[in-house]
């Protein structure tokens, strides 16, 4: 099962969060995040809107620039001014919320372009590599689409496509099925899925529980910029130790009777 | 307040026409402004003088040899033009961009400064200014014109540029850095492509602006061969006897500029816009 813990393959975290904090002027969203992600774990950060999770993610491949606290990621400290992040993020896919497919090219372009310009690979071996993980997604037949021909769910699986183009050792992803149609939302739960039992390591901020529980090692429960629980997933999202993980999941799973359970609660 | 504003939406509407009768009304009444203003002119106009002096064929004839170069003349003007604007241009709008702050200063100072001033100012002082002040001593033409207008425009094509680069989604940004490309690679591959879609069509409006700018140059002194349109347009004017006709020529010479550069530009829109279509 998927909560047993492939944490131990080897020794070195691929992710070490120590301290993390992080500040847009005067509010702090991230208020000491310890964190470690185990070589091939799965580990998904849940939590209400506003909790720091998305925040989190976008320090590990530096989008955003930590205020305090290091983090090493493949054994590189990220947070150091020395490091050249161009090369640790050649390693790191992230996946976002919207996509962000380049416009001006076609699906293939999208996967081969970094590999060319990063990687160095010759035209013929971007494109076998680019086409294979299309194929991986199951996309192969819209190569040569534009993005805008497709739907918001084909398109992130061409943004996944397109990070593991790099050949990563680590996948975020960013609310990856938030901004989809809800019929949608099930192709790219798969394609993550099949990402997961391949051995991939992965971090993953999501509202998406039932992903979490079975495909997640461990989640990480958020709440106003601090882990308030963290655990095996089944656990965490099953049955949370914290009051106000228990409040979260309530809401999440049952929006409709929340509120009448929000008030038994203020009780 | 509050019940007087309910109390007039609640009231029936007292207007005796509805809205889309009067709109009707409203639309057949600028009809007939305009017909009775054509009217007007064509029973006002004396149309064969306007023949004779817009559209004299003998005095249009002897000046139509000089076209074909005019014409290239303001071409090449135009062209070398717009490439010094494009290159300073682009340098400008990327130090507006910067976060160096010396070089955000700098390029405010040049675009305020270029935008502010007539370019015919800018000629005339490429002509006779410069040359005294530096002491340098440009000889062609072209170079003259190109600088100078070409320094006009950059203020303006700087401007256009740091809007379209700043019109590309953050998002886009942060895939391509993300994939590991540097800031620099990040900018070539991706933002200015999409940014290139973004500002063409206020970079067609310069560029016609600027085909019409170079009637300008003829401050700088030209030789016959470097005549441009306009050029020839006014020595027909003084030379013959067609009265406007020279103008009219000179006219119809930019027109088989600008107008197929429009049309350019409404081709390549529609190619780059190509994505969205099956």
């Amino acid at each position: 099962m998927s909560n047993s813990p492939t944490a131990d393959q080897s020794d070195a975290p691929v992710v070490d969060i120590r301290g993390l904090r992080k500040s847009f002027g005067e509010r702090e969203v991230l208020r000491g995040i310890d964190l470690q992600v185990a070589s091939g774990e799965v580990v998904c950060i849940i939590g209400p809107s506003g909790s720091g999770k998305s925040t989190l993610l976008r320090c590990v491949n530096l989008l955003e620039q930590p205020t305090a606290g290091t983090i090493r990621v493949l054994g590189t400290e990220v947070t150091d001014p020395d490091v050249d992040i161009d090369h640790v993020r050649t390693h790191v896919g992230m996946v976002f919320q919207q996509f962000n497919l380049f416009t001006h090219r076609t699906v293939l372009d999208n996967c081969t372009l970094a590999q060319r310009n990063v990687l160095k690979r010759s035209k013929a071996e971007a494109e076998r590599i680019a086409l294979a993980n299309l194929t991986l997604v199951g996309l192969a037949d819209r190569a040569d689409a534009h993005p805008a021909q497709l739907s918001g769910g084909m398109q992130q699986r061409v943004a996944i496509a397109r990070a593991l183009s790099m050949d990563p050792h680590l996948m975020l992803f960013d609310e990856p099925t938030s901004a989809l149609d809800p019929e949608l939302v099930g192709d790219v739960l798969a394609v993550m899925r099949d990402l997961a039992e391949a051995g991939m390591t992965m971090l993953v901020v999501t509202h998406e529980m039932a992903f979490a529980r079975e495909v997640g090692d461990r989640v990480v429960f958020m709440d106003d910029g601090q882990v308030v629980e963290i655990g095996p997933a089944e656990q965490v999202i099953s049955s949370p130790r914290e009051e106000r993980t228990r409040t979260f999941l309530q809401r999440v799973v049952d929006p409709t009777h929340a509120a009448a359970a929000r008030g038994t609660v203020a009780d | 307040m509050a019940t007087t504003g309910l109390a007039v939406a609640v009231e029936p509407p007292r207007r005796r026409m509805s809205p889309r009768r009067r709109a009707r009304v409203a639309r057949g009444i600028q009809y007939a402004v305009l017909l009775a203003a054509a009217l007007a002119l064509v029973l006002s106009t004396d149309w064969s003088r306007v023949g004779s002096s817009f559209f004299n064929p003998d005095a249009a004839r002897p000046m139509l040899h000089t076209v074909p170069a005019a014409l290239r003349n303001t071409l090449v003007y135009t062209v070398g033009a717009f490439a010094v604007g494009l290159s300073l241009g682009t340098l400008l709008a990327l130090m507006k961009l910067s976060t160096v702050r010396p070089y955000r200063w700098i390029a405010t100072l040049y675009i305020e400064f270029f935008r502010g001033i007539p370019a015919l100012l800018v000629v005339v002082a490429f002509g006779y200014a410069v040359p005294v002040a530096l002491g340098v001593r440009i000889d062609s033409v072209i170079t003259k014109a190109a600088l100078a207008l070409g320094m006009v425009s950059a203020a303006y094509i700087a401007e256009t540029l740091r809007a379209g680069i700043q019109a590309v989604p953050r998002g886009q940004v942060e895939a391509a850095r993300s994939l590991g490309m540097s800031h620099t690679r990040t900018l070539m591959t991706v933002v200015i492509p999409q940014a290139f879609r973004i500002v063409l069509p206020p970079m067609t409006n310069e560029i016609i602006l600027l085909t019409k700018d170079t009637s300008l140059i003829f401050l700088l002194g030209l030789t016959a061969a470097e005549y441009d349109l306009t050029k020839i347009g006014r020595e027909a004017l003084v030379n013959a006897t067609g009265g406007l006709t020279g103008l009219f020529v000179a006219g119809a010479g930019y027109l088989l500029i600008t107008i197929p550069l429009g049309l350019l530009a409404r081709w390549l829109e529609r190619r780059s816009g190509g994505g969205h279509r099956p």
